[in-house]
């Protein structure tokens, strides 16, 4: 079946994947929003724990996505994953470090003879949550803004500053993804809180966190829409050459109007499921937001990898800047890859069927409070 | 000499990292099953003991389970932050049993992991105990596809070299995936896991008999560690026997170095125990040990499945033997550069739009690609592994597997035909077989990933041209940072277990 699809076919169909892997991991990152809000939401400790737990349920899978975007990208798109994180050494790591200390901080935190003490590994999950967030943001800002390497014969990445990835945190222009990531997911957070606790004066505090979130968001992600919109673009000819291109991200999004449907669609029911989160204090707006988030980012990722863009751009040698064509596995990897991910709908429908069944039943104090069940 | 540094430090961070990893995934590996053999029992027999047994385990299931998931993710990236040239020389088949153990095994993994924990009053029994089985079967799925992924750097298969993106890329899915070297490289892994769980089981238990403290629990659970641990061991041995023999037929310079043998022979012995010469040199008559016990005719057989073949040694493979047929590595240097210079003409021609030139240099490349690795190297005793390091860990590996065998076997026939509690000098010895389990599997460890040197993959690509171009400082300084940080979450994890383990079975979760 997808031995038929020419080469740039299978190329599409995986950036398609990517796509959806990223907008599933941003929608995930309520978890990382949550931890941020471990030190102004709750007002004692029970509540925190109610927090943690509730979030403790999930990690694993926001880690795990990350996991397999990485893999994914590994498997795909090859020159991509050793060329960025090869190249930008550091600010990938000071990200790994983020989550390094979140996957202990969940099962350490409240165990006995922890060494490190309960307030440590709460840094940590709220470094997690906010620098953690604010990083990738920046990482994946520099797909826009570009960055400065160039490849050898053998397409060998050789990085061209000594910062090696950090230089991306002097850009402005990349914080207005990365604030706009860092609120989105505070704001998922309290939506996916309000769906699974059951704490009356938490909730009203929840609703006030949404508005002033929102209201934070909102500049930021306004503010990256039209720097991307008003910018210049990397686009490559049929022959593979790239060229600077004026409005290129506006024109992809008039040139593909299922994707601008996409991205437009995905913004509405974000705001949406705020506007059912401040003012009804819905339990679903969680779900109309998850498929908004996951709509919205699956768009901007295909804005930047469909119609002849260059997605990962170079600054300093604009022939080495990568496309989807350039940087992909061959026909026949991405061909086996696509079979195997023909069992992600099934993954999907385990993980929604595990979900539904653990969260039946709210978190309630009396629950964080029953020493015979399993607590984070 | 300043990326010389670079990729020093390069493998020393990722044997940092993997041997930190490995310090925590044997567990998982080996007391997932035994956690659902357990629960088993509690489902089957409806005994509140066994559940008892199976939660106290399994909280130190996931103190364990917790830190392990961190030092994968390090993995995962970092052969793309620090081996970003052979991310892309192999990324096109290397990529795709990563992201297969994403897909297929982690979110396996991950989703029941929430549900074994916390879903005990929340789930029906049955589908409780079936998140449990899957948390362990998701687990060996996990190891089966990275293992994949390391098999085939030891014996690249299911590929062709493409001169147009500088880069082997895949061919055939399943010889890649159904790898013999592949295959044996997981049973046997994961069987050095479940005796991991085995010995941890086993000892913490003997430590409760000790105490005099939970004894029905810890005998309990000491039946089924023992009996695990007994069956498991004996298959460690049988897939270490399968696994060496992958070796000779596919690396021997590592089998070379694991056994000290410089001259090769036929009806080779095998030293089961030595001490190496520390003044031996190739191609000088200096005896290879100090002092020795060999085996005779066991690495022809173990080898070559034959007690008379003939086992190369490192100076056969260095200075060649044409009597076995066996090239020298100078005549491999030599046809490594004739594929090297294949190539560059091959891209020359290309810019050039010359297409039977082209053609030309490919049919070159393709006649030496077998040697093309050899290429990078100058001297011929470049393509030697390190010796002391790949015989002293294969064979303390090779010696601690045997005793497992027997401890397991002692105890066994202890705590079922005798009163377990009045033999010490048994409990103790499985208590301190802890460690030695930890130090097999990272000996095993070593001898796989040092033994391979100095190849990331065997025969195609040399470690030093695998990795980034980082320059030394860089990589000093995350490897600095990463020690430290795994140090101190390792400290953490030991506190905590052995706290956990001193509240015993009804301290609660």
């Amino acid at each position: 079946m997808f031995e038929l699809l020419s080469f740039l076919q299978l190329q599409q169909l995986w950036w398609m994947i990517v796509s959806l892997l990223a907008g599933l991991f941003v929608f995930l990152m309520f978890i990382q929003g949550g931890q941020s809000l471990l030190f102004s939401l709750p007002e004692n400790e029970v509540e925190k724990s109610m927090l943690i737990n509730s979030l403790g349920r999930k990690w694993e899978l926001g880690f795990t996505t990350l996991v397999l975007f990485g893999g994914a990208l590994f498997a795909a798109f090859p020159l991509f994953y050793a060329t960025s994180f090869g190249g930008a050494y550091w600010v990938w790591l000071a990200i790994l470090f983020c989550f390094i200390i979140q996957a202990v901080s969940y099962e350490y935190r409240k165990k006995e003879n922890n060494f490190l003490g309960q307030k440590t590994y709460e840094m940590f999950l709220y470094i997690n949550g906010s620098l953690g967030v604010i990083l990738l943001g920046v990482a994946l800002s520099t797909l826009f803004s570009g960055a400065s390497f160039h490849l050898d014969e053998n397409f060998f990445v050789q990085w061209d500053t000594n910062l090696r990835g950090l230089e991306a945190l002097f850009i402005p222009q990349n914080y207005l993804l990365a604030f706009s990531l860092f609120f989105l997911a505070r704001l998922s957070a309290g939506l996916y809180f309000l769906s699974n606790i059951n704490h009356a004066s938490l909730h009203v505090r929840i609703q006030k966190m949404l508005l002033k979130n929102t209201l934070l968001f909102l500049p930021f992600f306004l503010g990256f829409l039209a720097w991307i919109f008003l910018k210049e673009g990397f686009a490559y000819d049929t022959s593979g050459v790239v060229h600077i291109e004026a409005y290129k991200y506006l024109s992809n999004l008039l040139a593909l109007p299922v994707v601008a449907v996409m991205i437009l669609l995905g913004v509405v029911l974000v705001l949406v499921a705020l506007y059912l989160g401040i003012f009804k204090a819905n339990v679903h707006g969680i779900k109309v937001m998850g498929v908004g988030i996951v709509l919205a980012v699956m768009g901007i990722f295909l804005l930047l990898g469909f119609n002849q863009t260059a997605f990962y751009p170079s600054l300093s040698a604009l022939q080495s800047s990568l496309t989807i064509e350039n940087s992909s596995g061959s026909h026949y990897t991405l061909t086996a890859m696509s079979y195997v991910a023909l069992i992600i709908p099934f993954v999907l429908a385990y993980i929604t069927y595990a979900w539904y069944a653990m969260d039946k039943k709210d978190i309630d104090e009396a629950e964080i409070r029953d020493a015979s069940e399993h607590h984070y | 000499m300043n990326e010389l540094a670079s990729v020093d430090w390069s493998r020393a961070q990722f044997a940092l990292t993997a041997i930190y990893h490995f310090l925590f995934v044997p567990l998982t590996l080996g007391l997932s099953f035994i956690i659902a053999i357990m629960e088993t029992l509690y489902i089957k027999t409806g005994d509140a003991h066994w559940k008892k047994i199976t939660q106290f385990w399994m909280s130190l299931f996931a103190i364990n389970f917790a830190i392990g998931v961190a030092t994968g993710l390090i993995m995962e990236f970092e052969f793309g932050t620090n081996w970003a040239n052979y991310s892309w020389f192999v990324g096109d088949i290397f990529g795709a049993p990563l992201a297969i153990e994403g897909i297929l095994a982690f979110f396996m993994e991950s989703t029941f992991f929430a549900v074994m924990f916390f879903g005990w009053n929340k789930v029906s029994p049955k589908f409780h105990l079936l998140s449990t089985w899957l948390v362990a079967i998701g687990s060996n799925l996990s190891a089966f596809w990275i293992l994949v992924a390391n098999g085939w750097m030891q014996y690249p298969v299911g590929m062709h070299f493409n001169p147009a993106t500088a880069r082997n890329e895949m061919e055939n899915f399943f010889d890649v995936a159904l790898s013999p070297v592949a295959v044996i490289k997981f049973l046997h892994t994961v069987a050095s896991g479940y005796v991991i769980g085995a010995l941890f089981v086993v000892g913490i238990s003997a430590w409760f008999l000790l105490k005099k403290k939970e004894l029905l629990f810890a005998k309990r659970s000491m039946v089924v560690g023992a009996t695990f641990g007994l069956i498991t061991s004996l298959f460690l041995a049988f897939s270490g026997d399968e696994s060496a023999y992958q070796v000779t037929q596919h690396q021997p310079a590592k089998l070379a170095a694991m056994e000290g043998l410089y001259k090769g022979e036929s009806r080779a012995g095998l030293i089961a125990f030595g001490i190496l010469n520390p003044n031996k040199k190739l191609g000088d008559n200096e005896p290879e040990f100090l002092g020795d016990i060999e085996i005779p005719y066991m690495l022809s057989l173990l080898g070559h499945r034959h007690v008379d073949a003939f086992v190369a040694g490192l100076e056969d493979l260095v200075y060649g033997n044409p009597l076995h047929n066996i090239p020298s590595a100078s005549e491999r240097i030599a046809n490594g550069k004739i594929a090297l210079q294949a190539l560059s003409d091959f891209r020359e021609a290309k810019k050039m739009g010359d297409a039977p030139k082209m053609r030309e240099n490919e049919a070159i490349l393709q006649t030496h690609m077998k040697d093309f690795g050899y290429g990078y190297f100058e001297k011929p005793e470049q393509i030697i592994p390190p010796i002391a390091l790949s015989f002293y860990s294969f064979h303390i590996m090779v010696s601690l597997g045997m005793w497992f065998i027997a401890l397991f076997a002692l105890v066994l026939f202890y705590i079922l035909k005798r009163d377990i509690t009045r033999y010490p000098l048994v409990l103790y010895a499985a208590l301190w077989s802890i460690p030695l389990g930890y130090i097999a599997a990272e000996a095993g460890w070593i001898v796989a990933e040092v033994g391979r040197q100095p190849w990331a993959i065997q025969d195609l690509m040399p470690t030093h041209i695998a990795a980034t171009h980082l320059g030394g400082g860089n990589v000093a300084l995350s490897f600095t940072l990463f020690a430290i940080l795994f140090t101190v979450l390792l400290i953490a994890e030991i506190k905590i277990m052995l706290r956990q383990i001193s509240k015993g079975f009804e301290g609660g979760h």
